[in-house]
């Protein structure tokens, strides 16, 4: 029996005002002024898909071991990569490697089911499959996108033991029904008429495909307990469930009023959201759109209500900070012109023959543990740190990402570049041992104090501009 | 421990430029304005040295790498030029090779002088971005201010003190290098400065604020040396000789290990403690006339004065308040201004020190002459709390 055996998402901490952005922008767009209600996530400046695919995982893999997995999917349709594994990073930064398939899977709105799908169906042997899916959409200015979207992640693993939504069936059908677009030369979705897509969209391409999925896995639309189908459209989804006889109240929320749309990741992010709140014997029905549809039916299990506690995605949602500030939104996401200084000039090169053989330190926060006095380290290096030992080659690699840091001491530095000033910053203690000089993240004044618990989280670090985008990866630490 | 060298080498002569924002010279003429006056000073000339040692720290941005530059700029007749970088240190660096050689008998006389010509680079502090491919990958997007701003947060967490105490006491240190530094026309910043303004400035990287910080200064610093013997058959008159020269230099155990609690400087613990031993120091804090450490922040200032054993640990900031270090107190600190006023460009900074050192048991530092000095202690630090290199020189009257 395959199916779901675990969870998680990650969603991150800033929440953007919409009528802080409706505010800025009416002058020039006022039609917008019915979006301008609740808010939506916002990317700290050192997020992006992968960093919150890496997040979700890692909440994903609360109870299991990540060296188990054998299929690594990464769904989105805004990986920072165009050549270079993205999922692979994923992998590294979850310290695994070897005998791993890694797959990015992108392209469509659809990109996060047909990433499940594929987990689904290689896991059927009992190998597991670790399916991230993440967006982090970029939108003009004074446009509905930009107050409908949001960022963040899910991921889900698959397997055939203790499965927690077992899959009872799936169907796809594919067609190039170009509802939007975002061609190669752009950041940004270019939509035709929304009424066009409700009409010959959704209302066609999407009830015969439900009724198919039903058909296949011998339900009725009335069986289902959980709908989930995000849309621009709030209210296409409840028509789509009246037409295939699912009740209304299985109709489940979009998320817009405090998340946004997720894009590709969203459909995902909606099941975990289920997931939280599913009963044994619950039936739930996901259907993506987008060039085409897929739908996925999951039966849960009494195992779901067993799964050790984690985050999930109501645990990161309560992890919140409004942000009213547009201009702070627009600069994150470079489109703002701002005078960063000269010393946002240094060079960014990353030396990639020494980013591969430091890899399990860059991306894992793989450290070192003497052999012959214990001490835990990082880095891991060839003569032991410790004053009263330093022996040699005496350290095995100790992985030191889920530990728990102190603040030893800190700084809010209005020097340095930062896209966020001041940058906080400061010597982090890990109480089994080790310490390094590291960057804070998603940081107050109120929160960041000598003694303070801190957890590392995987961020981007710099950017290089002048190579194409070349994000460096690392880790951070963040108030708990 | 070694035999260590007290008393086997003497400056022979000592020049300085002024320091400051010199739009007007690059690197070449600040070494030439150096350099002409330690030469003077000396009463020798350029065929009569032996060696030299050539001290920068961010030569990337102005001079290059190797001894060319300074043999080339002073026009040496093909003499050993070796040139030196450890970081803010890199000038005593400079003096401690061209007193090694002279110590060993390899030269008669030997010439140090360090540069840094930083005011090229078209913004303020210091240019960043150094370090190496790996370092660049993981170490926090820190600047100078930031790693030393954290010594005060671990110095007031280590010792209980409270946050106002602190920024008082750190004031006072800046007030009093500003007090120091209004006498002397060769600084940078000649001007007195109200404690209002010091406390009030803008902050930098929290708790330190603009006035606990140093500027960034162009200038360079030179010293020449050789035996007392030499010295004396020359007919100089009131000579000065090193009694010590130590340097310590940090191995990781303060950045990777969990026995450091980042409130104080390890390497200076060490490096000031056989640098007593080596000069047959006993009681430093009534045996020392004077001091110029390496205030590159304020709070450096107070914690090194207890690195050195001069105020107790944790209780620096109180000698600092009661005016110990001040200019009419037990022990002058920084009487020329130190880094805050005098200026730090980089290489120099180490020989800058002990320019003053020189310039006063000869009884030439006019306005801010202390009377009767005869130990003198320089400090001068590279890196950062966590990371460093601490050297110390101690020099005296020969006699």
């Amino acid at each position: 029996m395959v199916g779901i055996v675990a969870y998680g998402a990650y969603v991150p901490r800033l929440r953007l005002n919409r009528q802080a952005v409706y505010d800025a922008n009416k002058w020039f767009a006022a039609g917008l002024r019915g979006l301008a209600k609740g808010e939506r996530s916002m990317a700290n400046w050192d997020e992006d898909s992968i960093t919150m695919a890496v997040e979700a995982s890692r909440d994903c893999l609360t109870s299991h071991n990540a060296e188990d997995v054998r299929n690594l999917y990464f769904a989105s349709t805004t990986h920072p990569f165009k050549d270079r594994q993205n999922a692979g990073v994923i992998g590294t930064a979850l310290s695994i490697e070897q005998n791993l398939l890694a797959s990015d899977v992108g392209g469509s709105q659809k990109a996060g089911t047909s990433a499940l799908i594929a987990g689904l169906n290689a896991s059927k042997g009992g190998a597991p499959s670790l399916v991230a899916a993440a967006d982090k959409r970029m939108a003009r200015v004074a446009s509905a996108n930009e107050l409908n979207y949001g960022d963040g992640a899910a991921a889900l693993l698959c397997g055939t033991e203790n499965v927690i939504a077992r899959l009872v069936g799936h169907h796809s059908v594919s067609m190039d029904f170009v509802d939007h677009f975002r061609g190669d030369e752009s950041d940004f979705d270019y939509g035709w008429e929304e009424r066009w897509i409700r009409d010959e969209g959704y209302s066609k391409i999407v009830p015969p495909a439900i009724k198919a999925a039903l058909g296949a896995c011998k339900l009725k639309g009335s069986d289902i307990t959980h709908f989930i189908m995000p849309s621009p459209m709030p209210a296409v989804p409840r028509q789509m469930a009246k037409v295939c006889g699912v009740a209304d109240g299985a109709v489940r929320d979009l998320l817009g009023a405090t998340l946004g749309d997720t894009g590709s990741a969203h459909a995902l992010v909606m099941l975990v959201d289920a997931l939280e709140n599913a009963k044994e014997g619950d039936k739930i029905m996901v259907v993506a759109f987008g060039q085409g549809v897929d739908i996925l039916v999951f039966e849960v299990t009494a195992e779901n209500a067993k799964l050790p506690k984690r985050k999930g995605l109501s645990g990161w949602m309560a992890r919140r900070k409004e942000e009213k500030n547009y201009m702070k939104f627009l600069a994150f996401n470079e489109m703002l012109p701002i005078e960063k200084g000269m010393r946002a000039e240094f060079d960014k090169k990353t030396a990639l023959s020494v980013l591969w053989r430091k890899r399990d330190m860059i991306y894992g926060l793989v450290g070192g543990k003497c052999k012959v006095c214990g001490t835990v380290q990082f880095p891991r290096s060839q003569v032991c740190v410790n004053p009263n030992c330093h022996a040699v080659d005496s350290q095995e690699p100790y992985a030191m990402a889920g530990l728990e840091a102190n603040v030893m001491s800190f700084t809010a530095d209005s020097l340095t570049y930062s896209p966020d000033p001041p940058a906080y910053y400061g010597m982090i203690t890990f109480p089994e041992g080790g310490r390094f000089m590291a960057d804070f993240t998603d940081s107050d004044k109120e929160q960041v104090k000598v003694g303070a618990k801190m957890r590392m989280t995987f961020r981007i670090r710099d950017n290089d501009t002048m190579r194409g985008g070349f994000k460096r990866y690392f880790w951070k630490a963040a108030p708990v | 421990m070694a035999r260590g060298i007290k008393d086997k080498v003497a400056i022979l002569g000592m020049g300085c430029s002024k320091f400051g924002e010199r739009w007007d010279s690059g690197a070449e003429e600040l070494m030439l304005e150096a350099y002409k006056e330690a030469i003077a000073d000396a009463g020798i000339d350029a065929n009569q040295l032996n060696a030299a040692w050539f001290s920068t720290a961010i030569d990337e941005v102005h001079v290059g790498k190797s001894g060319i530059p300074m043999s080339t700029t002073l026009r040496l007749p093909n003499i050993p030029v070796t040139h030196v970088e450890n970081m803010c240190a890199s000038g005593t660096e400079a003096f401690r090779g061209a007193c090694y050689a002279v110590a060993s008998g390899a030269a008669d006389i030997a010439i140090a002088l360090g540069v840094e010509k930083l005011k090229d680079t078209g913004y303020g502090g210091l240019p960043g971005g150094r370090g190496g491919p790996l370092q660049a990958l993981w170490s926090a997007n820190g600047t100078a201010p930031g790693n030393f701003a954290q010594l005060a947060t671990a110095y007031m967490t280590a010792h209980g003190v409270g946050a106002d105490d602190l920024k008082r006491a750190i004031g006072h240190v800046s007030w009093k290098s500003h007090q120091n530094g209004a006498k002397n026309p060769k600084a940078h910043l000649q001007k007195a400065v109200e404690m209002d303004t010091i406390l009030n400035a803008p902050m930098i990287a929290s708790p330190l604020g603009l006035f606990d910080c140093c500027g960034v200064s162009d200038g360079a610093a030179a010293a020449i040396v050789t035996t007392p013997e030499i010295a004396k058959a020359m007919g100089k008159q009131n000579i000065v000789s090193v009694k010590a020269l130590q340097l310590s230099v940090s191995n990781g155990s303060e950045s990777g290990h969990n026995s450091w609690d980042g409130s104080y400087f390890h390497t200076t613990r060490i490096a000031s403690k056989k640098a007593y031993e080596e000069a047959g120091i006993k009681n430093p804090r009534s045996e020392v006339s004077m001091f110029e450490v390496h205030d590159c922040f304020s709070v450096t200032e107070l914690v090194t004065m207890e690195d050195l054993h001069i105020s107790e640990t944790g209780k620096g900031w109180k000698d600092v308040l009661d005016g110990f270090y001040d200019a009419d107190g037990k022990i002058p600190c920084q009487i020329d201004g130190g880094l805050k006023c005098f200026g730090h460009p980089i290489g120099a900074s180490g020989l800058r020190m002990l320019y003053e050192m020189y310039l006063q048991f000869q009884g030439r530092a006019g306005a801010r002459q202390l009377k009767d000095p005869r130990i003198g202690m320089t400090h001068n630090l590279g890196g950062a709390p966590r990371e460093n290199v601490s050297s110390v020189a101690i020099v005296g009257r020969y006699e």
